[in-house]
């Protein structure tokens, strides 16, 4: 079963990649006001929150 | 002009579309995607109703190779799940991540090359499968010419939508778009590793892996394109059409992360369920066992996600088809994901495997779960593709819906006994040890299932004919439009 020595680092490394993705996520505050993203695309013809609106909460 | 502006739907058709470039989204993509998903959705299901009727009805190959059940199956797979399915995907994604990051696609050429070769890939299939062309992997028969179009056109796709995302207004990456680049990510790596061939002629190659090795990357591909194809692909239309259908936010955003996070982490081992009692290691088998019982915990926290995005506004269901569509078919998501953890353990696969019990998830998992949620996306999008608030008619929407739905329950109800039926059938052994009954018994015994699936397929193939008819009159009705990037965002 020479292919699991492919196979295995393959999902070892995607995990790692996910993982990493993931870190990214979180310290980049992708996630810190889910509930108001889960609202907005409800309100698409309306003037969305601009680039600087949204920065990270400074407290 | 109030019908012009409402508050849903900005047309910017009018004014042509050289002066709305910047303001405004590519739609053009999209619509031909949604256009020509309905069209492969008829042609793949034409084809399976055939094939099924072979199945019942022998006679029906005519003794001519091109129409040989062998041949004409994989076209049907390839039809539904690529060309059907696929369109459906990109055609939804294109519309997501334009929506959610508020900026037109990074490329509208690139785009455009992507779908004339996505449909260019689709011709090749219809073409070369009938003549007999195959690589001979389940879902991968497309032969290598043909493959590294597919991996071409994969490409663009790629660049175009996480090109997209970088040049996102909207800080936050809406939670579709995870799933749909999880999607284009996995698709592209499962392809690649498993399109590995030394070419022998234009179309004729052999695999780069040999025997057992090569069923296990067949497998780690054939059940992650389910995952990442069937699954994750159309999770990102429910997190996005389903909100916007039923006008609610998401049940729960944050489940909707962990949804994410969970199965993309969790699925890639899944696929050696496939071969239980093979020459597979025994270990390896468990493993596959022991991950997709464990996806059963995503998949159904996503659908009782999905599901309770109506909590409080149940009455939708009873006025709104197009909603119904998309909660019937996160139904069917439940079942198939249910079903199928079940399936891989070792025991219950001993009766199921080979049987029509697999034709049953497969397609409780297609016609429910990708077809159902596709055809609500379809109809949420084509009348805004052209211009129209609302499909050219919702009592077809409602026909479409219950043929559809009675199609399904005729097929996997008679795919289930019939799989069952088989299982015990091949199983069942006299005292002397002697097999009881033989293998043409069992054919025989099936025969009334075939016909019963065949008509069930009839029906889903009426409905989708009904879909066909009443996005033509939609389109006819309306013009060719795109949507103006809200004004305020395009300046920021």
């Amino acid at each position: 079963m020479d292919i699991l020595f492919l196979l295995i680092p393959v999902s070892v490394v995607l995990a790692l990649a996910v993982m990493a993705v993931l870190a990214w996520a979180v310290w980049s505050g992708q996630f810190e006001d889910t509930e108001s993203e889960a609202e907005r695309i409800l309100q698409e013809s309306e003037p969305a929150t601009s680039l600087e609106h949204t920065a990270p909460a400074q407290d | 002009m109030s019908a012009v502006l409402s508050p849903a739907y900005i047309s910017v058709s009018q004014q042509g579309w050289a002066a709305s470039r910047a303001t405004a989204y590519n739609d053009k993509v999209v619509r031909q995607f949604a256009v020509m998903a309905v069209v492969w959705g008829v042609v793949s299901m034409l084809v399976g109703v055939f094939i099924a009727a072979q199945m019942a009805w022998p006679e029906l190959n005519f003794g001519i190779p091109w129409l040989s059940f062998g041949r004409l199956r994989p076209l049907h797979t390839n039809a539904a799940i690529f060309a059907f399915g696929g369109c459906a995907l990109f055609a939804t994604s294109y519309y997501v991540v334009q929506r959610t990051c508020q900026v037109r696609v990074i490329s509208d050429k690139l785009a455009a090359f992507h779908f004339w070769a996505w449909q260019a890939v689709i011709v090749g299939a219809a073409i070369s499968l009938p003549l007999g062309y195959t690589r001979g992997k389940e879902y991968a028969e497309l032969e290598w010419p043909i493959a590294i179009l597919i991996a071409i056109a994969w490409v663009a796709y790629a660049i175009v939508f996480f090109g997209t995302i970088g040049l996102r207004k909207v800080r936050h990456i809406y939670v579709a778009n995870w799933f749909y680049g999880a999607f284009i990510i996995a698709v592209a790596l499962l392809h690649i590793v498993n399109a590995a061939v030394m070419p022998a002629g234009w179309m004729k190659s052999y695999s780069a892996y040999a025997g057992v090795q090569d069923a296990m990357v067949q497998w780690w591909y054939g059940h992650n394109a389910v995952g990442f194809f069937l699954t994750a692909g159309f999770l990102g239309i429910v997190y996005y059409f389903i909100p916007k259908q039923a006008e609610r936010p998401v049940y729960s955003y944050r489940l909707s992360i962990v949804h994410f996070w969970a199965l993309i982490f969790t699925y890639m081992w899944a696929g050696p369920h496939h071969l239980h009692y093979t020459a597979l290691p025994d270990w390896t088998q468990s493993l596959g066992m022991v991950f997709s019982l464990i996806l059963l915990a995503p998949s159904w926290g996503g659908m009782i996600n999905g599901v309770m995005t109506l909590s409080g506004a149940w009455h939708k269901l009873r006025d709104d088809p197009i909603l119904r569509f998309m909660i019937v078919a996160l139904s069917f998501y439940g079942i198939a994901t249910f079903e199928g953890p079940m399936m891989s353990i070792k025991t219950v696969n001993a009766l199921s495997h080979y049987t029509d019990w697999g034709i049953a998830h497969v397609h409780g998992g297609t016609l429910g779960w990708v077809g159902f949620i596709s055809m609500g996306a379809l109809y949420y999008l084509i009348p805004r593709m052209f211009g129209q608030k609302t499909m050219h008619s919702i009592a077809a929407i409602e026909l479409h819906f219950w043929i559809a739905t009675i199609g399904i329950v005729l097929y996997i109800a008679a795919m289930w006994i019939a799989g069952v039926m088989q299982g015990l059938m091949w199983r069942a052994i006299n005292t002397d040890g002697s097999l009881t009954y033989t293998f043409v018994e069992s054919v025989k015994a099936t025969f009334p299932f075939y016909v019963v699936r065949f008509f069930g397929g009839l029906l889903y193939l009426s409905g989708m004919l009904v879909m066909a008819w009443n996005v033509t009159m939609t389109a006819l009705a309306g013009r060719p439009s795109e949507a103006a990037i809200p004004t305020a965002l395009a300046h920021a």
